[in-house]
C-alpha cells in the first residue's frame, strides 16, 4: 500500500532521510519508534505531502505520490494528481490542530462537503456517526476550547476518518496529552483499527501500545531504519545494539 | 506605580460627560442654534468615514492577501500601492486627487476625491494589518487543511481568514478612529464636513470660542462612540468564534 | 494645458519647494522636541499620581488623540488671539504637533515603563534610591530602549502630518505648493513633487527605523 523507494529528504544541507526504503502492506499497522530527530515524523510528513522530497519515489496504492507516470518516465506530479493521491491519506497531529472557530461537528464536515462533494446532510450523518464512534456523541456542538486535550484529539481522529482515507498517519498523537487521557485516545485508535480496513502508520513513544497493537515495528535512528520486525522480534529478540539501547532507555521511563 | 485600566466603564462615563458638557455649554453660551448646522457637518463626517472605510477594507484585503499569496507581478503592484499610500501624506493625496487629476482631464467631485483619497490611504495601512494577522495564523492550521485535502483557496477562506479576522478587530478599530480624524482634512477641499461647518459658522457669527469648542466636543463624542462600538465588536466576535485555543 | 507634466517648470520650482521642505523638516523636529517632554509629563501624571489627577490625565490624552489635529489647530489659531495669546501660526503649529503627538508618545512611554520588570524597582528600593532618581536613572533608560522603533514610527507619522499646517498658513512645503499652484494655475508639478518628497523621505526613514531596530536588537542579545 505504501512504499518508499530510496527516498531522500533534506532541509538545506541537513539530510534527514537518506535513500530510505520502507514497505507497508495494505491494512498493516506499523509503529515507527526511535529517538527525536531520527526522521520518523519526517516519514509521515512527506507521505502527507506536507514536505517535498529531494530524491526517490513514494508510492501509495500502487501509484507514485508526488510523481506522475508519463510514458516511460516519472515526472513531478501536477496539482490535480497530488490532490487525488492526497485524498487517500489522512493524518492526526500531535497538537490536534482542530479549527478553533468551528464546532466538533463542523470540523468533521468541512472537508467532506468541500472536497468529497457530499451534501450537507450526508456529511453531518457521517460526522455524527464518527463522533459517536470516538465516544463524543454528546459533544457535537462544542468548540475545541470547550474540550479537553483527549477529547480534542478524538475529534481530530474523527475528522480525519470522515475523509475515508486508505492510509491513516498518527504523529505522536498522545505526546501532548495528560497521562490520564492517553488511554482513551489509544483505545479509540484500537477501535478504529479494528472497525475499518485501514493501513496505519504510527509514530509513537507508547511502547506498550506499539507492542500490543502493531503488526510491525520499525526502529529509526539517524534517518534510517535500523531494525524492523514483529513486536515479538523487536522487544524480545532485539538484534541491534542501538535498538536495545533505545528500548532500555524508553522502557525505563515508562 | 498605579495601573489605571480604561475599561468600557471609563469610555461610557467619558462619553456621557462629553455629551453633558456639550449640552450645558451650548445652553449656557446660547449657541444651541448652531447645533443643527454642526450636526449636518457631523453627518457628512460620518458618511465619509463609512464610505472610505468600506473602500479601505476592500483595498486592504485585496492588497494584503496579494502581498502574501499572489504571483510576483500582482504582489509587486500590491507592494507599490501599499508603500505609496502609506508613504505620502493623506492631505497631499487628497489635494492631488482634487487639484491635479482635473489637469489630466478627470474631474472628481470633492466627495469622490475625499472617499477615494481617504479610502486608498487607509487601505494601505489596513493591508499591513491584514498581512500581519493572516501570516500570524499558526502554520499548523494550514497543515491540518492539507491533511484534509482542502483546496488552498478554500482553506484560506474558511479556515485561515476567520481566525485572522478575530485578531484584526482591535488594530482595524484604531485605524477607523484615525480615519474619522482624517476626515477633517476634507474641509480643505471644500467638503461641508464638521470642521468646514464650524469655520462657516465662525465666519458668519464670530462666536469663535463657542463654535470651535462645540466642534471639538462633537469629534470627541463621535470618536468615543466609535471606540465603544469597536470594543463591543471585538468582544462579540471573540464569543462568536469561540475562544481561540 | 498641453503638457501633462512640464519637466522644465518642475525643475524651476525645485529651489522654492526645497526651501519650504526645509521648513517642513524644521517643523517636524520642533514638534518632535515638544512632543517628547509632553509625553513624559503625561505619562508621569498618569502613572504616579492620585486617582483624580490620573484619570483627568487619561481624559486629556484621550481628548488629544480622539480629536483631529486640524480641528485642534483651528481652535488654537482662531481662539488664542481672542484670549490675548498672540503667537505666530508657526508656534501654534509646533504646539499643536507637540500636544497631539505628546499624547501618543505618553502611551508609548507607558508601554515601555510597564515592561520594565518589578524587580528593577525592588532593587532601587533595596539600594535606598529616591523615587525620582530611581525613575530617571534606572527605570526610564530601560523603558526607552525597546520603544525606540515606536518613537521612530510616530516621528515619521508626525512628519507626514505637517502638510496640515498649511491650513493655518504655516510656510511649509504644502503651503508653498498651494501658493505656486494658485499663482501659476499649474497644480500638477508642485503637488506631485511634494508627494514624491514625502514618499522618498518616508521610505528612507522607514528603512532607517528598521535598521535602528535591528541594531538595537543585536545590542540587547
Amino acid at each position: 500500500m505504501v512504499r518508499f523507494d530510496k527516498v531522500t529528504k533534506a532541509y538545506g544541507d541537513f539530510v534527514v532521510l537518506r535513500d530510505l526504503d520502507l514497505e507497508v502492506a495494505a491494512n498493516e499497522k506499523v509503529s515507527l519508534i526511535g529517538p527525536s530527530g531520527s526522521g520518523k515524523t519526517t516519514v509521515l510528513r512527506t507521505l502527507m505531502t506536507l514536505e517535498p522530497i529531494q530524491g526517490g519515489v513514494i508510492q501509495v496504492d500502487g501509484e507514485p505520490l508526488t510523481h506522475m507516470q508519463q510514458g516511460e518516465r516519472l515526472v513531478p506530479a501536477d496539482a490535480r494528481h497530488k490532490r487525488r493521491m492526497r485524498g487517500k491519506i489522512g493524518m492526526v497531529f500531535q497538537q490536534f490542530n482542530l479549527f478553533p472557530h468551528m464546532t466538533a461537528l463542523q470540523n468533521c464536515i468541512e472537508a467532506p462537503i468541500s472536497v468529497l462533494g457530499l451534501d450537507r446532510d450526508e456529511a453531518v450523518e457521517r460526522a455524527r456517526e464518527l463522533l459517536r464512534l470516538v465516544g463524543l456523541g454528546e459533544k457535537n456542538d462544542h468548540y475545541p476550547s470547550q474540550l479537553s486535550g483527549g477529547q480534542q484529539q478524538r475529534v481530530a481522529i474523527a475528522r480525519a476518518l470522515a475523509m475515508r482515507p486508505r492510509v491513516m498517519l498518527f504523529d505522536e498523537v498522545t505526546s501532548a496529552l495528560d497521562p490520564e487521557v492517553v488511554g482513551e485516545v489509544l483505545a479509540v485508535i484500537r477501535d478504529v483499527g479494528r472497525e475499518y480496513n485501514l493501513t496505519m502508520l504510527m509514530v509513537t513513544h507508547q511502547m506498550g501500545f506499539a507492542r500490543e497493537f502493531s503488526d510491525r515495528i520499525c526502529f529509526f535512528s539517524d534517518g534510517a531504519i535500523v531494525e524492523h520486525g514483529s513486536p515479538d522480534e523487536i522487544f524480545n529478540n532485539t538484534r541491534h545494539e542501538r535498538t536495545q539501547q533505545f528500548l532500555r532507555a524508553v522502557l525505563a521511563g515508562q | 506605580m498605579q495601573r489605571r485600566r480604561t475599561g468600557n466603564a471609563f469610555y461610557v462615563c467619558y462619553l456621557l460627560l462629553a455629551i453633558a458638557f456639550g449640552a450645558v455649554f451650548a445652553f449656557a453660551t446660547d449657541s444651541l442654534s448652531y447645533l443643527p448646522t454642526l450636526a449636518e457637518g457631523a453627518l457628512i463626517t460620518v458618511e465619509i468615514t463609512l464610505m472610505a472605510a468600506v473602500l479601505g477594507v476592500f483595498m486592504a484585503f485585496v492588497s494584503g492577501l496579494a502581498r502574501l499569496y499572489a504571483p510576483w507581478p500582482l504582489k509587486w503592484i500590491a507592494v507599490a500601492y501599499i508603500e505609496i499610500f502609506r508613504g505620502t501624506s493623506a492631505l497631499v493625496q487628497l489635494f492631488w486627487l482634487y487639484f491635479v487629476l482635473p489637469q489630466f482631464g478627470l474631474e472628481l467631485s470633492a466627495l469622490w476625491a475625499a472617499v477615494l483619497g481617504l479610502g486608498l490611504h487607509v487601505g494601505g495601512y489596513g493591508a499591513e494589518i491584514v498581512r500581519g494577522t493572516v501570516a500570524a495564523v499558526p502554520r499548523a492550521q494550514w497543515e491540518a487543511s492539507t491533511a484534509l485535502n482542502l483546496a488552498p483557496l478554500h482553506a484560506l477562506r474558511r479556515i485561515i481568514l476567520p481566525q485572522a479576522l478575530a485578531a484584526m478587530i482591535p488594530p482595524w478599530g484604531n485605524l477607523t478612529i484615525e480615519l474619522l480624524k482624517l476626515t477633517s482634512l476634507v474641509s480643505l477641499i471644500t467638503l461641508a464636513d464638521l470642521t468646514f461647518r464650524a469655520q462657516q459658522i465662525n465666519l458668519a457669527t464670530f462666536r469663535t470660542v463657542e463654535v470651535f469648542t462645540l466642534m471639538l466636543v462633537a469629534y470627541l463624542i463621535l470618536s468615543l462612540l466609535l471606540t465603544l462600538a469597536i470594543r463591543w465588536l471585538d468582544r462579540h466576535l471573540a464569543l462568536r468564534f469561540g475562544r481561540m485555543a | 494645458m498641453n503638457d501633462i507634466f512640464d519637466l522644465n517648470f518642475a525643475i524651476s520650482i525645485l529651489p522654492s519647494l526645497g526651501q519650504a521642505a526645509l521648513v517642513t523638516i524644521q517643523m517636524t523636529v520642533a514638534g518632535f522636541l515638544v512632543a517628547l517632554p509632553v509625553g513624559l509629563l503625561l505619562v508621569c501624571l498618569r502613572l504616579y499620581t492620585a486617582a483624580p489627577i490620573s484619570y483627568a490625565t487619561i481624559g486629556v490624552m484621550e481628548f488629544l488623540r480622539s480629536t483631529p489635529l486640524l480641528a485642534q489647530l483651528f481652535f488654537m489659531y482662531f481662539v488664542f488671539p481672542l484670549w490675548g495669546i498672540n503667537i505666530s501660526a508657526t508656534m501654534i503649529g509646533i504646539i499643536g504637533l507637540g500636544l497631539h503627538y505628546g499624547a501618543y508618545y505618553s502611551e508609548v512611554f507607558r508601554g515601555g515603563i510597564e515592561s520594565v520588570p518589578r524587580t528593577q524597582w525592588e532593587a532601587t528600593t533595596a539600594l535606598n534610591l529616591s523615587p525620582s532618581r530611581a525613575f530617571l536613572r534606572i527605570i526610564l533608560p530601560q523603558a526607552l530602549v525597546p520603544v525606540v522603533p515606536a518613537i521612530g514610527n510616530y516621528l515619521i507619522a508626525l512628519f507626514k502630518e505637517t502638510p496640515i499646517l498649511s491650513a493655518i498658513a504655516v510656510a511649509e512645503l504644502m503651503q508653498r505648493a498651494k501658493v505656486i499652484g494658485a499663482d501659476t494655475f499649474r497644480y500638477t508639478e508642485p503637488i506631485t513633487l511634494t508627494g514624491i518628497f514625502f514618499l522618498v523621505m518616508s521610505l528612507l526613514s522607514a528603512t532607517g527605523v528598521r535598521w535602528l531596530e535591528r541594531r538595537m536588537r543585536k545590542g540587547t542579545r
